[in-house]
């Protein structure tokens, strides 16, 4: 199969490209510069932006262990809908993927699907924050990091050991920052909304305090720490602090917050319910500042898919979590189109940055292996309609919402696995 | 004339009109409660659900005797020996009450939320009888009532809410119901019982209750529950008392003719001392029959008035 991608805006950093071009898929790789030979298919992509596939190094597969809320054909399956053609687990399902035999099963299930599935292991083992689960053999078995998220390690002294024991094996950790202690049954951002709706708060400085403490463990023990979904500002501030002592460490945010504050949750809304909670107008600046100027490097989903009748429900009966795989695109794309973020700014937070944390070779078209790129008109409006989904969960708070920015085609391992009708 | 809101959630979402409407009708509905016979079959055939997920002695006798006065059916419905315990969702409880005929619901639920919640969820009316820490909008409206029978009206009075409005339902609904009514809330509270961002709530918010008494009308003493102490919320009994509890001493700064209200139930000697609750300033009693008359007054309403 060769298929030539005709006038498009070609944004690859890594490959030194951002102009309109020709680009090929040609026995499933990507050819550049494509030479005039007979394609099988000429897609006109004029005004669309050519990337290499988002790659969003936060997901609940909710598989092993959660299959009615989600499994990896589920989610592969959203994530090619959503441009994302790699796709990172998190361990906190059941069982845990703390052994080598769970993280086999990811993988292998993951090959069956369309896009690139990996999986970061737990700390520890069953998620317990107690003992140290088995890296290194998960590490052969092909983890791409190692993640405490959903239940973040609390004791200081096993954090220390923990990051130390990463380090040892290569791997980087990604960190899910909360002191639980502050956080005992709370169910939003601390502040006025909180108090009006009586609902218990979740003070930032939950997650300040966590991340403050990850960066002087990181600084201890040397190991990569990531700190996952940054919501404030000042969790900003710190990990600008840490980076300019040189301290190894990077951070990602998700597009819900640099989109929605708390007022999301007035109505007492389930499905804008998520972990950290949404915050203030201030953070989101904060936010976005800090993705504009490098100190957040990342933008992932923290896609976390829940059932139906884990959402309707009193409010602070429902789970936490919000789907994202499907809308992290056009979140993105509709701050390109408010001037607030550059194509650029996209391509280096959601695919350039996530590759280097995972060691990836996806992050750019000259090193893939196979061909992995998407095709969005970044001008087009659609609106979010979640029974269209490929996930098997509907909670996204941002369903109704009219955004700017449509994908129209995902290619991964050399095969388009979606294109918009 | 009838009520614009078709369920009662809470005061804030409750419009002015409707809270004079229901306190004014309130107090005609209190007369009936001097008569020998107390029986004015006006809700006949209609169906109440009296649906008490969370524990109520006072509020839910106070809404059942309502129901019993004006001849209404109750259905009442707890936590303790129902399909809840046995695992059924608020969702289906509500949807299979509902489809037993139920007109109105009144619910007392531990969650926040969970009264909008059943009015997103059912078609029947609902009556908020407080949800979690979020609102008890026939608390502060029998406590308005209260203060509106001793003193004719609300306007420019300087109402003191005291105590634990960290937790306190009743204290969120009053803060709204007194201003709509033209009041001056006042909040104390020592710093641990203070909600995130109460300085931006329409109350003045105070530590010292030696400053916050000065002048009020009306002191609304909250009751502390005493599991808040091994939570760190509060010291001691003894240190409470002493810092924020209503007794003869802290009385001589206040003025004369301030009226002493409660939610209840009262922890004598902790909260209030003996006597000032059984004191001539004390409007407690008064409080509990206002708060039958409310409850007649809003089921009359909701249920025989017409919405405009």
């Amino acid at each position: 199969m060769k298929i030539l991608f005709k006038g498009g805006r070609v944004v690859s950093p890594q490959d030194n490209i951002n102009e309109i071009k020709d680009i090929a898929l040609v026995d499933k790789k990507i050819v550049l510069n494509p030479s005039n030979i007979k394609y099988d298919r000429t897609i006109d992509c004029k005004g669309c932006v050519i990337t290499c596939g988002l790659i969003d190094v936060h997901v609940h597969f909710r598989d092993p262990g959660f299959e009615y809320k989600e499994d990896i054909y589920s989610v592969a399956e959203a994530a090619a809908r959503g441009g994302i053609t790699t796709i990172v687990g998190m361990p906190n399902v059941k069982p845990a993927v703390d052994n080598k035999t769970v993280v086999r099963y990811i993988l292998d299930k993951g090959k069956e699907t369309a896009v690139n599935v990996l999986t970061s292991g737990s700390a520890t083992k069953g998620n317990g924050g107690e003992t140290l689960a088995e890296i290194g053999e998960m590490m052969l078995e092909g983890i791409c990091a190692v993640s405490d998220d959903g239940f973040p390690i609390q004791d200081a002294s096993l954090m220390r050991r923990v990051l130390e024991y990463t380090k040892n094996f290569n791997l980087p950790f990604m960190a899910h920052s909360e002191d639980k202690s502050l956080t005992k049954d709370a169910q939003m951002n601390e502040g006025y909304n909180a108090t009006l709706l009586g609902l218990r708060p979740w003070p930032r400085q939950a997650e300040e305090l966590m991340i403050a403490r990850n960066i002087m463990l990181a600084s201890l023990t040397g190991c990569h720490v990531h700190f996952q979904h940054v919501t404030t500002k000042m969790g900003v501030d710190l990990i600008k602090l840490g980076k300019k002592y040189g301290i190894p460490i990077t951070a990602e945010t998700c597009p819900q917050y640099f989109t929605l504050t708390d007022d999301a949750c007035l109505d007492y809304n389930t499905n804008a319910k998520c972990c950290p909670p949404l915050r203030t107008k201030d953070d989101i600046r904060a936010i976005i500042k800090g993705l504009k100027n490098g100190i957040i490097d990342i933008i992932a989903t923290d896609h976390a898919p829940h059932a139906l009748e884990e959402k309707e429900l009193e409010f602070q009966g429902a789970s936490f979590g919000m789907v994202g795989l499907e809308t992290a695109l056009g979140l993105c794309l509709e701050q390109v189109y408010k001037n607030k973020f550059s194509l650029e700014d996209i391509v280096e937070k959601f695919i350039v940055n996530p590759a280097k944390l995972i060691g990836s070779k996806q992050g750019a078209f000259s090193t893939q292996e196979l061909g992995d790129l998407i095709v969005f008109d970044p001008k087009v409006e659609w609106t979010v309609d979640v029974n269209k989904f490929a996930s098997k969960s509907k909670n996204s708070p941002f369903d109704g919402m009219t955004l700017h920015g449509k994908l129209k085609l995902t290619v991964v391992k050399g095969e388009i696995c979606f294109e918009d009708a | 004339m009838g009520l614009i809101s078709k369920n009662l959630i809470d005061l804030k979402s409750t419009p002015k009109s409707d809270i004079n409407l229901i306190i004014d009708t309130a107090f005609t509905q209190k007369e009936i409660l001097s008569r020998s016979v107390k029986k004015v079959p006006i809700l006949k055939g209609k169906s109440v659900c009296t649906m008490f997920i969370e524990n109520s002695t006072r509020t839910k006798n106070s809404f059942e005797t309502a129901c019993k006065i004006l001849g209404a059916d109750v259905i009442g419905f707890s936590k303790t020996g129902s399909s809840i315990n046995k695992g059924e969702s608020y969702k289906d409880t509500l949807l299979t009450l509902e489809a037993m005929g139920v007109d109105l619901f009144i619910i007392r639920h531990f969650a926040s939320g969970s009264s909008d919640f059943a009015a997103k969820t059912v078609k029947s009316k609902i009556v908020n009888a407080g949800d979690g820490m979020h609102a008890h909008p026939t608390q502060a409206l029998l406590d308005m009532m209260t203060l509106i029978e001793h003193r004719g009206s609300i306007e420019g009075m300087t109402v003191l809410i005291l105590g634990d409005v960290y937790h306190s339902r009743v204290a969120r609904s009053n803060i709204w119901g007194l201003n709509k009514l033209g009041a001056k809330v006042r909040i104390c509270a020592p710093m641990t019982l203070l909600p995130a961002e109460i300085n931006s709530f329409p109350c003045e918010v105070y530590t010292d209750l030696r400053e916050a008494v000065k002048g009020v009308d009306a002191i609304n003493i909250l009751r502390i529950q005493l599991e808040r102490m091994n939570a760190g919320y509060f010291s001691s009994i003894y240190e409470y008392n002493r810092f924020y509890g209503i007794d003869t001493d802290i009385f001589k700064s206040v003025p004369k003719d301030t009226l002493i209200l409660h939610p209840g139930p009262i922890n004598r000697g902790v909260e209030i001392s003996s006597a000032i609750a059984d004191g001539p300033n004390s409007v407690i009693v008064n409080q509990v029959t206002n708060g039958l008359a409310i409850r007649m007054a809003i089921l009359y309403l909701m249920l025989q008035g017409e919405n405009r």
